[in-house]
């Protein structure tokens, strides 16, 4: 177990704690301003990861598929918000549970009918291709080391967006009051579809992103939206800050388990149960440090309510 | 059919007998439906609809569980998965060591595992009960939408573990190569299987019956309705919720058990939370709170992936659709449209 390692695994960990975070934020935002849970927001993931890849393969540059593939789920999440989820916000958590898991199949279903089954592939920019020499002799993929990179400029854009505009201004009213907003003259619908569309936009960057790294297939997002789910239960629900730190913290801990619990338990056991029983609890590590955390704070890591 | 043993009145007798509203009827209909289809589909010699009358059978008492904590309780558990799944994988491992003729677990004290159902169904019962306990007192600390995304998270995170632990098919599952047995019953006949699968069914619908006509039922509905209230009035509603909870995850648990030996297979499919949401469009199909909601909405379901499965591949778009038309414009369900707004437990 070297050092090198060790930095490695903690880089990857923070790699994926960057994709957490841009699936986190987006539901924790749509969370805190309309109280709408909402478990279609992995549609838009994969959503981001098909045109990233349709575009990329027609015109051959990944970043306008990139931004194609972004621009792409916030549009179909602004007419989603338009059309169904715009009416689900005054009913309960039931409903809305409901009506976004019939999303998750249309969406899923509809993909498969057009796309079929097979996976499709995104490869990595040119530019990025291979990997960098940091310090004490590691050398490290650079597209992932990019992904982290975009991870900083979009929690620092967001914190910019949300404590120095006029919008933020407003999503943080909302959060605390929405019908007052409404009544001092704030376009409410407006800002709920703005929100509703950032949250989209940021998990179609997450899939268009990770599109590159896996294949883009249907049901990709399910899995990370289940994270997210956790990270956002760690981090307290409605706050961005709390979804950044559990986003790393669930990034890390997750691939940490994976790579070094294994490890650790051959030093006791035979290597074959050592790996078994190492896989089998490193992929139930992030659910027992979610019921651990909740246990002290049930509401999260920085929940307010 | 319930309050005989306690009303001897002939009046009231009769009175419980004979259906006295619309929604006492469709229930009354239901149940004869079910079973003369698969009395039907005996004489006809169809097999599968044999099997899929018992399929119905125990994905509608799965259901049933699962409506005592979400429908009365308004507890909306986005995982009742891990109980359908913990008894699907208690059926299997014991079936597994039983046929294998090693030790449980792997343990050396432990027994040869079991192929009898009344043994496993023991057993899924205490872990269930167990387990119910464990995620119910942790998830009821919170409420709302933490409560949905915490019991999501903890199936998931059995589901997980039923992938990555290989000792029992991982992955790829575990098949029962024998269906276990019951005393003087012989489970193999698909007929009286069904018959198994119906009475459990009718035993978690008359337990539901008898729960919410108590006090205790009294005291859940409040708890959902207005805690507060319920609070002032000197019952602490947590015991009340945590109780129903555990309950609702035994009785889902059970149909998990016997759904593995429906299937001679059990998988991590049974854990995923795929299955958690089609419980709940399934409770919510038939009609949410309404005791037999969760039989019309299995019959629905089922049938529904049977033949729409059958003409197309990509059945569960329209099951979206349908969905999605009914939680926004139609929302008492299957019952509701059949039986009108009023609600009677």
């Amino acid at each position: 177990m070297t050092v090198a390692l060790i930095i490695e695994q903690i880089l990857n960990g923070i790699q994926l704690g960057t994709m957490l975070f841009l699936m986190a934020s987006g539901l924790t935002l749509v969370f805190g301003v309309m109280g709408l849970i909402n478990l279609a927001h992995g549609s838009f993931y994969m959503a981001g990861a098909f045109v990233t890849a349709i575009v990329a393969a027609t015109t051959g540059s990944f970043w306008i598929g990139l931004l194609v593939g972004t621009l792409a789920a916030a549009a179909i999440g602004v007419v989603i918000e338009f059309t169904i989820i715009r009416r689900l916000y005054d009913r309960d958590h039931l409903d809305q549970v409901l009506a976004t898991f019939a999303l998750i199949l249309i969406f899923s279903e509809g993909t498969y009918m057009i796309f079929g089954s097979s996976p499709m592939f995104l490869s990595i920019p040119q530019e990025l291709r291979g990997s960098v020499n940091l310090p004490l002799d590691i050398s490290y993929s650079k597209y992932r080391l990019a992904i982290i990179g975009m991870g900083i400029v979009v929690a620092v854009g967001l914190y910019l967006l949300i404590s120095k505009t006029r919008l933020g201004m407003r999503i943080r009213a909302g959060e605390n009051d929405r019908e007052m907003i409404g009544a001092l003259g704030v376009d409410i619908k407006t800002l709920y579809t703005l929100v509703f569309a950032l949250g989209a936009g940021l998990a179609g960057l997450a899939g268009s992103t990770i599109g590159a790294l896996q294949s883009v297939r249907v049901g990709m997002g399910e899995p990370v939206l289940i994270m997210a789910f956790v990270v956002i239960v760690i981090g307290g629900i409605g706050s961005i800050k709390g979804a950044l730190v559990g986003a790393v913290l669930v990034g890390v801990v997750d691939t940490m388990g994976r790579v070094f619990l294994p490890m650790t338990l051959s030093n006791f056991l035979p290597a074959s149960q050592a790996m078994s029983i190492g896989s089998s609890i490193s992929a139930m590590l992030i659910y027992i440090m979610m019921a651990a955390i909740l246990a002290f704070k049930p509401n999260g890591l920085f929940g307010s309510k | 059919m319930t309050t005989v043993l306690n009303s001897l009145k002939p009046q009231a007798l009769v009175s419980t007998l004979i259906p006295q509203t619309r929604e006492h009827w469709i229930n009354l209909l239901l149940i004869l439906g079910l079973v003369g289809a698969a009395l039907l589909a005996q004489y006809l010699g169809e097999r599968f609809y044999v099997n899929l009358a018992s399929r119905i059978a125990i994905i509608a008492m799965a259901a049933v569980g699962l409506n005592l904590a979400l429908g009365f309780g308004g507890m909306v558990s986005f995982g009742h998965a891990a109980f359908f799944g913990l008894g699907g994988y208690v059926a299997g491992i014991c079936a597994y060591h039983a046929f294998n003729m090693n030790p449980a677990l792997g343990i050396g004290f432990l027994p040869e595992g079991t192929n009898q159902m009344l043994t496993i169904w023991a057993f899924t019962l205490v872990l269930s009960g167990l387990l119910g306990l464990a995620i119910g007192k942790i998830s009821l600390g919170t409420s709302g939408v933490y409560f949905i995304m915490i019991t999501l998270a903890f199936a998931q995170m059995f589901y997980y573990f039923g992938i990555s632990w290989p000792a029992y098919g991982g992955e790829d599952g575990l098949p029962i190569y024998l269906r276990n047995e019951l005393p003087l019953i012989d489970t193999n006949n698909r007929l009286t299987f069904f018959f198994v699968a119906a009475a459990m069914l009718l035993i978690s619908l008359w337990l539901s019956q008898r729960l919410m006509g108590s006090r205790f039922g009294a005291a859940l509905t409040m708890a959902r309705l207005n805690p507060v209230r319920l609070a002032t009035t000197g019952v602490d509603p947590q015991p009340i919720k945590l109780m129903a909870f555990v309950i609702s995850a035994m009785i889902t648990a059970l149909a998990g058990a016997l759904y593995a030996d429906l299937n001679g297979f059990v998988g991590p499919n049974m854990l995923s939370w795929h299955f958690s949401g089609e419980l709940i469009v399934i409770v919510i199909l038939g009609g949410v709170g309404r005791l037999y909601g969760p039989l019309a909405g299995a019959i629905l379901f089922v049938l529904m992936e049977t033949w729409l499965g059958g003409v197309t591949r990509y059945w569960q778009f329209w099951l979206g659709l349908i969905l999605l038309g009914v939680v926004l414009f139609a929302r008492g369900g299957l019952l509701g449209l059949l039986a009108g707004r009023d609600k009677d437990v």
